[in-house]
């Protein structure tokens, strides 16, 4: 198979291509700007992202899907609209976190450097075509992600996070690697589609041991239970700026890892991974819904929150077909959107010297700040999966797709742990409406952020009133 | 005569001893990235088998990249190994066990 590389061939990669030349960019003008840095680079960051989405509009949006570069680069409408969530996310993430990084004294160009080349690796994951390019964009992101986790060189606890994270998501590379070594030797190929087709009938057992590997290494990077030791740490220990960062545009990229890999390239071999996946579906749900009960910290209970919604998304990949995985790519966008918005009231709720990261920290903020209340009551109401909220039909897809797949069980289970987690996420709205605020500061009123979260809260709210313009997206894309 | 098993055999028994040096290890955090840069190695070598005995050369290849990307990661290891350092004046994996719950 021999192609001539023509430009106009590689015009769908061309917002990676643009992307990766104007960090290098970004990061002479950081250099050479000294201390006026500080206010060029996060304007011209969003800028550039900006210009981004716009390429991508132009040039990436293909019909059907477009193999480049002997087969590693893939083009197809799906990857075309993760990119542009992911750009809407850690540009809007971002833009919450400026005037954190501000008083915290961490406002410098590396911060955002490292941020646009995690989005590049995020990128590279969702157009990976082959499991080489599947690695190198796992690696750039995750190098970003400790790097940005560390960033605050004065926090005890973020270096500690910190070296959590490294040491944990270096072993799950190592797993995922090792199982991509196996596979490759019992298939003879590196290319997705290739593996598609290759992979056929009754797995051998070292086919099997690869897969078991690989599924393994997608489960640590998503952070489902087993293999969750690291969220709640790194959600603790990071500055919030970087936890709003993780926890957001990360998502569309671990989706992207599992449509790729499992649905795509081990589609046809589903039975040695679904009864895994099942499993680890399940223990996420629960575990991650009744451990956060528990917590008195704001961002580790959203950090275990996080574990039990990625195990609704696992539930979409177990529901299989199409349904199923347009059912995990909606949860998985409205999971985000609300989870952006949590952080990034915490980040306005936190000034100089005070975090803002405890429960504690919210009593009574409707005394103080009703708007910012009001706000935090609605992502608590979607991501409770409360009607009229976007999260809600996030949660009534993935029971429908399980139900279709005749996985009784776990439509129960599921149920019950969307029960479970009514309790806490109420609990927060409780707090923050019924409880006495003392002497706890009243939030700075900064316009542009609100403005920013009062939009944030109107989409969680619109796209549960109507939905029907981002369902429809999804089952096109995912077609 | 090697075979593909030989050397697959090697490849997992040094893959599982740098599993079970991450696990067993409570001392020193250079440990622990001596044995992460040792299972990336073992991976390689595993990369190398199945490219010599198939016959092609992308897993060869494949293997470049992942010397690549080991090399970014210890370093970024270190650079955290550094702040950590700076911060507690101490490297016993013991000692990361601040956060709780």
């Amino acid at each position: 198979m021999t192609q001539t590389l023509t430009l106009a061939s590689i015009m769908p990669a061309l917002p990676e291509i643009y992307l990766t030349s104007a960090i290098c960019l970004v990061l002479l003008v950081d250099v050479f700007a000294g201390s006026a840095g500080r206010r060029i680079t996060p304007t011209l960051t969003l800028l550039v992202i900006a210009v981004c989405a716009a390429l991508t509009l132009r040039y990436a949006r293909v019909q059907g899907a477009i193999v480049i570069f002997s087969g590693m680069y893939l083009a197809d409408p799906i990857a075309t609209v993760l990119k542009l969530f992911t750009m809407l996310f850690v540009a809007v993430a971002l833009l919450y976190s400026r005037h954190y990084l501000d008083t915290r004294g961490i406002l410098k160009g590396e911060y955002y450097v490292l941020a646009l080349t995690a989005m590049l690796g995020i990128f590279v994951i969702i157009s990976a075509g082959s499991l080489l390019t599947l690695y190198i964009g796992i690696e750039l992101l995750a190098l970003s992600l400790y790097a940005l986790v560390a960033f605050d060189r004065d926090s005890g606890i973020a270096a500690e996070s910190a070296m959590k994270y490294f040491v944990l998501g270096a072993i799950a590379s190592g797993c995922l690697l090792y199982g991509m070594s196996l596979i490759y030797g019992m298939s003879g190929t590196l290319l997705l589609n290739e593996l598609a087709v290759a992979l056929q009938g009754k797995p051998s057992l070292g086919l099997t041991m690869g897969v078991i590997f690989v599924v393994v290494g997608v489960a640590f990077k998503f952070g489902a239970a087993p293999f969750h030791m690291w969220v709640p740490d790194v959600y603790h220990g990071a500055p919030t700026s970087v936890t709003l960062f993780i926890a957001t545009a990360p998502k569309t990229a671990s989706f992207a890892l599992a449509f790729r890999l499992l649905s795509g390239a081990l589609g046809n071999i589903a039975d040695t991974w679904i009864q895994m996946l099942i499993i680890i579906a399940l223990l996420s749900a629960v575990f991650g819904n009744v451990v956060a009960i528990a917590q008195t910290n704001f961002k580790r209970m959203l950090a275990y929150s996080a574990i039990g919604n990625v195990g609704f998304i696992l539930f979409g990949f177990v529901a299989g077909a199409e349904q199923g995985y347009e059912a995990a790519f909606y949860y998985t966008i409205a999971y985000v959107l609300t989870t952006l918005g949590a952080f990034g009231v915490m980040l306005l709720a936190s000034q100089k010297g005070f975090e803002a990261d405890e429960l504690d920290h919210y009593k009574g903020l409707y005394a103080r700040d009703p708007l910012l209340a009001f706000v935090m009551m609605i992502l608590m109401f979607s991501l409770a999966g409360i009607p009229m909220t976007v999260g809600f039909l996030a949660k009534l897809q993935i029971f429908q797709a399980l139900w279709d797949a005749d996985q009784l069980v776990l439509v129960i289970a599921a149920a019950l742990v969307s029960v479970i987690g009514l309790f806490y996420y109420l609990r927060v709205v409780k707090i923050l409406y019924f409880d006495e605020p003392g002497d706890l500061p009243i939030p700075e009123s900064r316009a542009g952020e609100r403005v920013a979260l009062g939009l944030n809260a109107a989409a969680v709210v619109l796209l549960g009133v109507a939905p029907q313009s981002l369902i429809e997206l999804c089952s096109q894309v995912v077609r | 005569m090697i075979t593909l098993q030989h050397m697959l055999t090697i490849s997992s028994i040094l893959f599982a001893l740098s599993v079970a040096g991450i696990f067993l290890n409570r001392k020193n955090v250079i440990l622990l990235l001596m044995c992460i840069e040792l299972m990336l190695l073992a991976v390689n070598f595993s990369f190398i088998s199945f490219s010599r005995f198939l016959g092609d050369l992308d897993g060869q290849v494949f293997v470049f990249f992942v010397l690549t990307v080991a090399a970014a990661e210890s370093a970024i290891g270190l650079a955290i190994l550094v702040v950590l350092f700076r911060e507690r004046r101490s490297i016993n994996v013991e000692d990361l066990d601040t956060m709780k719950g």
